[in-house]
């Protein structure tokens, strides 16, 4: 009877995990983002959104009966740790691939790992570097700057405005939007007439602004993250600086507005959608994606969902697209990524091609206006 | 170079020049009553700011009242900094003392990350934002402010140290600490109260500037190493040498930003500390003297 009994309960725990149900491994996915540290503020949305996003497809069955796995772990904004913690997922954790890394400077420390084991790496950072010149295994969701610039530039066509000057922050995410613009004035015949720089933690910036004051500018473009361009939308109140001024995207959030007051009325920026999207036509591709995106995020997280989240959200799901096409091995989720057309996500429309691993186009960005405390589309 | 631009470069550089002077003078009273420096001086300026950010927002308090909670608050962490990190101290020589102070200034930095997170905040200005017009250049209310403020607390500050009996006994400390002892005067007390006195300070410091270059938890590193700057500059006087020493080191800056590049702001301050130290370690101002005890 004893042995019967044996015989009967490792008969149905085999049976147990062969089922269907139970069978399928997780497919495992990494996660390199900087959760403390100064890139936090990128980070912690990701990692959220990641964690939120994986949950949810868990909870509908997964992808094609198997669940996912994230392992997230934080670089803290560090390059070297990033390549570390890329080595343990590839080599402890074995993942499929992996989201991230948050900043441009260890996405460009991870490239060569990922480009060696093999393995597709979808980041989150901006830098148009990372896909320029295209990677065989690198893909990224954040917008480039490059568009960013593009699409300030062609509203001021539109307006007749050539003269500008430029005040741009002393740090990555300044220098590269700095080159931006230089790079493309010329190709919508803008001359840049007056160009500084502030550094990051600059707390008052009235001696650029009574130079621009003092220049033929037009409009002066600002490049940088906060808080830097709230003092100078702050200062040029002071000063009465009457040329209309234009922001980056890297201050399009609510914080920006509320750390700059009445002095951010009428400043203009290029911003993803994810800040608008009640205010888009209901024709908007993207419409859809968007609004679950914040639904789910203010349900979740008490708080607004962001460009960075958003980021994250689009690798995840982008990863999902790839696996449900093929299969789960590194090597055929590579090729489908490559092969997404046309995916209305929340940075934008990711259309990848053997040529562009970016993915985007220039309506990933709205041009947005401060108008009474909160966002307008400048049409 | 127009007149209008100059004298804009002057203001600007005049109101941050007062900060620089405010941190500074905390920096020299500390010196003086103990001969360490004490480096945790910038993160009470942060204190100060946040405090007050935190009392307005989260007890609503109006911002008049929040300003002498948030000067108390800081105050009190001044007094408990001393109590548990200086005072409990065996062999208090300069080094270790120095020592524990960055070590005080990462502890207070780190936990006012935990408790108010990373984010940069913004102060309401004490009176509008209507700028003002002088000769072709333009101040805030808030500039006045600062400049008032500032005046005021340096003048309270030198009627303190030469006509109360606890400003003169702490002066007595500075000059002879055993002598000081011998005669009566509590040492260690007179230490605490230039602990207390120089975190109040800071803190001021903090909270008017916040409206204008906002505030989160990392500005106390930057702001109190300029104020070191002003307070070398000065020759670690707690009297009107920091005052100028501040308000020279914000003008060049603000020169330095206007007329040759922004990018070489910080510069500016720190090759002027470094040739200070270099040609005239006794300030700008001072008689070469022997070795203070």
């Amino acid at each position: 009877m004893h042995f019967r009994a044996i015989v009967f309960f490792i008969a149905s725990v085999i049976l147990l995990i062969n089922s269907p149900v139970f069978a399928a491994a997780p497919i495992k996915i990494g996660a390199l983002f900087a959760v403390t540290g100064p890139a936090a503020f990128l980070g912690e949305p990701e990692r959220n959104t990641a964690q939120m996003v994986v949950e949810e497809i868990n909870k509908a069955g997964g992808v094609k009966g198997h669940k996912i796995e994230l392992i997230v772990y934080d670089t803290t904004g560090d390059a070297t740790k990033a390549v570390q913690l890329a080595n343990k997922l590839i080599k402890n954790d074995k993942v499929v691939a992996i989201i991230g890394p948050s900043t441009t400077g260890e996405t460009m420390a991870v490239i060569p790992v990922v480009e060696k084991e093999q393995i597709p790496l979808i980041s989150c950072s901006a830098g148009s570097k990372i896909t320029e010149p295209v990677k065989k295994w690198v893909f990224k969701t954040a917008q480039n700057d490059a568009l960013a610039v593009g699409r300030i530039f062609d509203q001021l066509r539109k307006q007749k405005l050539t003269k500008v000057a430029i005040l741009t922050v002393s740090d990555g995410f300044g220098s590269s939007g700095r080159e931006q613009l230089k790079a493309q004035a010329a190709k919508y015949g803008i001359t840049i007439v007056f160009d500084d720089t502030y550094g990051p933690r600059d707390t008052d910036m009235t001696a650029q602004l009574t130079k621009i004051r003092n220049s033929p500018a037009q409009v002066i473009i600002c490049w940088g993250t906060n808080p830097g361009p709230a003092v100078i939308a702050k200062n040029a109140r002071q000063l009465g600086v009457k040329t209309p001024l234009y922001m980056s995207h890297g201050v399009s959030s609510k914080k920006f507005i509320d750390l700059a007051g009445d002095s951010a009325e009428g400043i203009r920026l290029p911003s993803g959608k994810v800040l608008v999207a009640d205010l888009l036509p209901a024709s908007d591709n993207q419409r859809k994606s968007l609004l679950v995106f914040i639904k789910d995020y203010q349900r979740q997280f008490k708080a607004e969902g962001d460009h960075f989240g958003g980021h994250a959200w689009d690798a995840v799901m982008l990863l999902k697209n790839a696996i449900e096409h093929g299969g789960d091995s590194p090597a055929s989720i590579r090729d489908q990524l490559e092969k997404t057309t046309k995916f209305h996500g929340i940075g934008g429309t990711f259309t990848y091609s053997a040529h562009d691993h970016a993915g985007l186009g220039q309506d990933a960005f709205v041009l947005v206006e401060v108008r009474n405390k909160d966002w307008a589309i400048v049409k | 170079m127009p007149f209008d631009q100059l004298l804009q470069y002057a203001l600007s550089g005049l109101s941050t020049g007062a900060i620089y002077a405010l941190i500074g003078i905390g920096f020299s009273i500390i010196y003086n009553s103990t001969g360490i420096i004490n480096f945790a001086q910038g993160e009470f300026v942060m204190l100060g700011g946040m405090l007050t950010l935190f009392y307005i927002n989260l007890l609503k308090l109006p911002l008049w009242a929040a300003i002498p909670a948030s000067v108390l608050t800081a105050t009190a962490a001044g007094l408990l900094f001393e109590r548990l990190a200086i005072r409990p101290l065996r062999k208090p020589t300069p080094i270790n003392m120095v020592i524990i102070t960055i070590g005080g200034s990462i502890f207070i930095r780190g936990l006012s990350m935990l408790l108010w997170g990373k984010d940069t905040h913004s102060l309401p200005p004490f009176s509008g934002e209507e700028p003002i017009a002088i000769a072709g250049a333009t101040i805030l209310p808030q500039h006045l402010w600062i400049l008032g403020i500032t005046l005021v607390i340096i003048a309270a500050n030198k009627y303190f140290f030469y006509h109360t009996i606890s400003g003169i006994a702490m002066r007595a400390c500075s000059y002879n600490g055993r002598a000081a002892g011998l005669v009566g005067i509590d040492v260690r007390r007179m230490v605490l109260f230039s602990f207390m006195i120089s975190s109040a300070m800071g803190a001021m410091a903090g909270i008017i500037v916040a409206p204008l270059t906002m505030t989160s938890y990392d500005v106390g590193v930057m702001l109190g190493l300029k104020g070191f700057c002003a307070a070398i500059i000065g020759g670690m006087s707690s009297g009107a040498a920091t005052v100028v020493g501040g308000l020279v080191l914000g003008i060049l800056e603000s020169l330095g930003a206007g007329l040759i590049s922004s990018g070489y702001k910080d510069a500016i301050s720190f090759i002027i500390l470094l040739l200070i130290l270099f040609i005239r370690p006794q300030g700008l101002f001072g008689k070469a003297e022997s070795e203070r005890v």
